[in-house]
């Protein structure tokens, strides 16, 4: 399959040029040196092939030989992704760790799935039947409670002529036989698709269930639908990671694909350390068996850390083909675009805007793109929803990358650097964030609690943005000169953002709220608003609702209530009420 | 000039051209990417270099030492074959080497067969322990709001004229391994060294922390690799990988805990960028090249624990920010790659509170998994994000005050004026030489704390209140 194609005649870090074969394809995979380094072609001018190389390049000399495959990069997809952990070009790291020991070699040619498991195939389909591209024809349980559905591969259909029975297999066994035409081509579990093609699917649905975070910031105020895409912007130390961590941990998806895009080693290794060991509420079983995790580490070669953007949405795509609901978190997008600028700078491109390649937007808009709730090739229902990270250099949001992710995303989760200072968590800036996708999800909320979810929370924005525009009047003159009205504003806005918005993910029952108990919180502190502007109304003094003791329990509910004891909440209503009264009648 | 096939330590003659650090030798084939070279000039005398590109008639290479004295047909370049590696050995603590690893102190060359390779390899995210050993330095600011783990790279962002290095070398005296405050202490000692790299420090900095490590007794522990501000620039760009390497033989082969120290960074990237601007290299942020973020990720990555040793690497590289800027591409970038940052703050250093760590813009981001519970104390995280909050808004509230004049505050912001106070002058502030345990500063902070109305502190639990709170209106 590789026979030698070109001679290298230039190295210069991941960027690599030969001479040779003019029949070499753009974007074709290819071997370089005697280790065998993997590269993929990214240009062709006359003989000379371009190459960026997956792996470090010292100690390769000109004179060095490149092997073609004829096949682009490509991923293994399968039973035996889910508990994965790859690199970006989807090399298995734990059998790399047994390879070649606490550091990553070099050259080191591995099998992305197990070769040697059997997995219990049930066929769905029988011979003779007519499949389309992606048609299911058959299940195996990748995990105890997860059924892996095993599609004909898309870009294939026709009639199958045996299907195997139900038994055993690895993934390199035959479980079926399809004709196309007059070929017949034999069907295993394992199937490859190049990771820069999107998957194909029958439509494009507008997704109008939000995925839900148990994050109450996210799903009460900036929800994110099923299918949508969502960007986190933030200067370093504003909880990007955590934030990222949390909607893996807690998102309502069947299965979660996690990029570490030229980030931290440690947060990987804490991710790997601790799924394991969550258990995943929905299905009881640890979140590590419904999770794929993609490690480019910022140590590890960059032209790698380019492609692992592009592994895992394909992965999530696969998943999304047998009609699962998939959220995709790549961290840090940013880190994704430097690797194209710094090769981009290797090929002596032209820049654009801070060096950045002309493309860049492209790329983001393709990448994005691959976001979407669909119908599937074979009739069910999938999305893929991507929330992308974003560290702007010194947090600032005006440049290119966050920028030009803006323009292709509806959703946008601002960090705040002063508010992670405060420790106030999760920083998301209230004011400066958007989701275009409120009134898509809303009748969603309205099914299921039964209330008027958007009201609530346009008025809950409201006062937030009326506090904003307060404190600026405060800060002038103190907040004495505001009348007791508008301090009541300030008073509730506290609850909102101390008591709700603020959640600790350190904390057991505040770690994840149902949106049961998310809107019935949301409920009392509006509830404590209206109340209290009735009684300073009559004259009660703002200094008093202040010292109410039904204020510090607003304010500590969300860590006192667990989710299944929501009834409590009446208690809290009933004091609300009580107290407010009592002061009422002082005054009246 | 005819085609020599370079063997292995076969030299080429003449050089094409020399531009600042960068020369272009041609005619040489069979080089490999990132080869060392040697290079003798005229006079005969020797210095090294790397190759930075290799084309097939052509290649780059970048010369540590710098190009005076250099001519184009008097050059001597000599292919060493290899990529660039340093001797390393236990025998190496107790010693001063040069930027490029050679003794600078009169001893003679490391004896050992043990050569690694400068660029050190990937951990894999795998082998890797997540840490959770808490260093306790007995610094309060540090250890009771931004704990610094074993295995964990925490910078120091400084400017010129602040107290980093007194800082540094304080950690250094003081750091041990933290126990809970319940747990008797073990009596097990282990082994623990300090490797020091300066780039483009002055001799004074140099001297001081050899100084201090002497006065502290740890100087057989210490390995320094030295590139000082009048020595070669492009050296500079190999000093912390060799200190590291060396730092990567001590943790994960001998299992010794190793803290490095990197002093200024900032220089560092300065010789980066230099070397990028004489390539004609695209520049992306200040004219710093666009890989700047993978290269200072290449080193500070270079930290941890892995589960094939005892041993670990803990490293503070210190940085000064230009015109005391965060957002400059050298601590931004820093910032974005290590696990948080004790940032020092001019005006705390202006009113005289050492050590001045301005706590709302430091962070540890891995505090959260190596205090509380059977590490430090129950209490320790609530009572830091309550400290935290309460200084967040008593800088709000001294704005306020500016503005308005202290006497028109109303009570409760008055009470968190004085607290702020008091939080600069009595927990922030400690001597040189005062070692605090993490129980004194857990009790200083909730000192500080009670002299807040008791119901503005939300983020520490009714128990924690009950238990430590001594203010006015405490329970009794």
């Amino acid at each position: 399959m590789s026979e030698q194609i070109g001679t290298v005649t230039w190295i210069s870090g991941p960027v690599v040029r030969a001479r040779g074969s003019r029949y070499v394809g753009m974007l074709e995979l290819v071997e370089v040196g005697e280790e065998r380094l993997v590269g993929e072609v990214i240009g062709l001018n006359g003989d000379i092939i371009t190459v960026q190389v997956y792996e470090e390049t010292s100690g390769m000399k000109p004179g060095a030989p490149m092997y073609g495959t004829g096949l682009p990069l490509s991923v293994e997809l399968g039973p035996g992704l889910l508990k994965s952990i790859f690199d970006g070009v989807q090399r298995p790291l734990p059998l790399i760790e047994i390879e070649s020991g606490s550091f990553i070699g070099r050259g080191m040619r591995l099998d992305p799935l197990y070769r040697k498991d059997r997995w219990k195939f049930t066929p769905t389909a029988k011979a003779g039947d007519v499949v389309s591209r992606s048609a299911i024809i058959g299940t195996v349980m990748e995990t105890e409670t997860f059924e892996h559905r095993i599609m004909v591969p898309a870009d294939l259909s026709g009639t199958l002529s045996w299907v195997a029975p139900s038994g055993e297999y690895t993934i390199e066994e035959p479980i079926a036989k399809l004709k196309v035409g007059n070929q017949e081509k034999i069907l295993t579990m394992l199937q490859r698709w190049p990771v820069r093609k999107p998957r194909p699917y029958l439509n494009r649905l507008r997704g109008t269930t939000p995925l839900i975070t148990g994050q109450r910031v996210l799903d009460t105020f900036f929800p994110v639908s099923k299918g949508g895409a969502a960007g986190i912007p933030g200067p370093f130390g504003s909880g990007k990671t955590v934030t990222q961590h949390s909607i893996a941990k807690w998102a309502d998806a069947q299965v979660i694909v996690y990029i570490g895009c030229g980030e931290r080693g440690n947060e990987m290794t804490e991710v790997l350390q601790e799924f394991p060991h969550l258990v995943d509420p929905r299905s009881g079983r640890p979140l590590m068996e419904r999770t794929v995790l993609i490690a480019n580490t910022s140590n590890m070669p960059v032209a790698a850390r380019e492609a692992s953007i592009y592994t895992g949405i394909t992965i999530a795509e696969y998943y999304r083909d047998m009609g699962y609901h998939v959220a995709l978190m790549a961290d840090s997008t940013s880190r994704w675009a430097e690797a194209l600028r710094e090769v981009s700078g290797r090929l002596e491109e032209m820049p654009a805007e801070e060096g950045y390649p002309a493309y860049l937007a492209g790329r983001l808009a393709e990448f994005y793109e691959r976001a979407g709730y669909v119908e599937t090739m074979n009739d069910h229902i999938g999305s893929v929803t991507i929330v992308g990270a974003v560290s702007p250099p010194g947090g600032d949001f005006s440049e290119p990358v966050t920028q030009h992710t803006k323009r292709f995303i509806r959703c946008f989760w601002a960090l705040d650097k002063s508010l992670s200072s405060a420790r106030h968590f999760p920083s998301i800036n209230w004011l400066d964030s958007y989701s275009e996708y409120l009134d898509d999800v809303a009748e969603w909320w309205q099914e299921k609690v039964g209330k008027d979810w958007l009201k609530m929370r346009n008025h809950a924005m409201e006062l937030l943005s009326e506090e904003s525009r307060l404190s600026q009047i405060v800060k002038l003159v103190g907040p004495d000169a505001l009348p007791d009205e508008e301090r009541l504003v300030l008073e509730t806005s506290r609850l909102l953002r101390e008591g709700f918005l603020q959640q600790n993910a350190m904390d057991k029952v505040d770690a994840y709220s149902t949106i049961q108990k998310q809107i019935r919180m949301l409920e009392l502190i509006l509830h404590f608003h209206e109340r209290g502007l009735r009684i300073v109304k009559h004259g009660a003094p703002i200094s008093l609702i202040h010292n109410l003791p039904i204020v510090d329990t607003l304010i500590r509910m969300k860590s006192l209530i667990p989710n299944e004891e929501l009834e409590k909440m009446e208690d809290i209503q009933k004091q609300i009420d009580e107290q407010m009264s009592q002061l009422d009648a002082e005054y009246r | 000039m005819s085609d020599v096939i370079v063997q292995s330590g076969q030299e080429v003659v003449g050089v094409g051209r020399i531009t600042g650090p960068i020369m272009i030798v041609e005619g040489a084939s069979n080089v490999s990417y990132d080869e060392v070279v040697e290079i003798r000039d005229g006079q005969g005398n020797l210095r090294r270099g790397r190759v930075l590109e290799v084309g097939e008639k052509t290649c780059v290479v970048q010369i540590f030492a710098g190009s005076t004295g250099l001519s184009i047909d008097g050059t001597r370049v000599r292919f060493l074959g290899d990529t660039l590696r340093i001797p390393v050995a236990e025998e190496m603590l107790g010693r001063v080497f040069d930027g490029l690893g050679n003794p600078l102190d009169g001893g003679p060359q490391p004896l050992t067969d043990h050569y690694a390779d400068v660029n050190g390899q990937p951990i894999n995210p795998t082998a890797r322990i997540y840490p959770r050993d808490y260093i306790q330095t007995g610094i309060s600011a540090i250890d009771g709001l931004n704990t610094l783990l074993r295995g964990q790279k925490l910078p120091i962002f400084s400017g010129a004229g602040m107290p980093h290095d007194q800082l540094a070398a304080q950690i250094v005296r003081q750091a041990t391994l933290g126990a809970a405050t319940d747990a008797p202490a073990s009596g097990q000692v282990e082994q623990f060294a300090i490797v020091f790299a300066a780039m483009g420090v002055k001799h004074d900095v140099a001297n001081f922390f050899r100084r201090s490590f002497t006065d502290s007794g740890a100087l057989t522990r210490v390995a320094m690799f030295l590139n000082l501000a009048d020595d070669p620039p492009v050296e500079r760009l190999v000093t912390p990988r060799a200190a590291l390497t060396l730092a990567e033989y001590l943790a994960y082969e001998r299992g010794m805990h190793v803290l490095v120290i990197l002093t200024d960074m900032t220089n560092y990237c300065e010789a980066l960028r230099q070397i990028s601007n004489i390539r004609g290299e695209v520049p992306s942020r200040k004219g710093y090249p666009g890989y700047l973020y993978s290269d200072l990720a290449s080193m500070y990555e270079r930290t941890g624990r892995i589960r094939t040793s005892e041993g670990s690497i803990t490293q503070i590289p210190i940085l000064t920010m230009p015109s005391d800027d965060i957002t400059h591409p050298v601590p931004d970038l820093t910032g974005y790659i290590t696990e948080g940052q004790i940032t020092l703050g001019r005006e705390l250093d202006h009113s005289g509170i050492y050590p001045p760590i301005a706590v709302l813009p430091s962070l540890s981001r891995l505090m959260k998994d190596g205090i509380g519970q059977g590490r430090t104390r129950g209490d320790h995280p609530r009572w830091g994000a309550q400290l935290y909050a309460a200084y967040a808004h008593m800088q709000d509230v001294r704005s306020l005050a500016s503005v308005i004049g202290e006497e028109e505050l109303g009570e409760v912001d008055q009470k968190y004026l004085k607290f702020g106070r008091a939080f600069e002058k009595e927990f922030v502030n400690q001597s040189l030489t005062e070692n605090r345990t993490i129980e004194q500063t857990l009790s200083i902070g909730w000192r500080l704390l009670s002299m807040l109305p008791k119901d503005e502190l939300t983020r520490v639990s009714l128990d924690e209140l009950k238990q430590y709170y001594k203010g006015d209106d405490a329970d009794h």
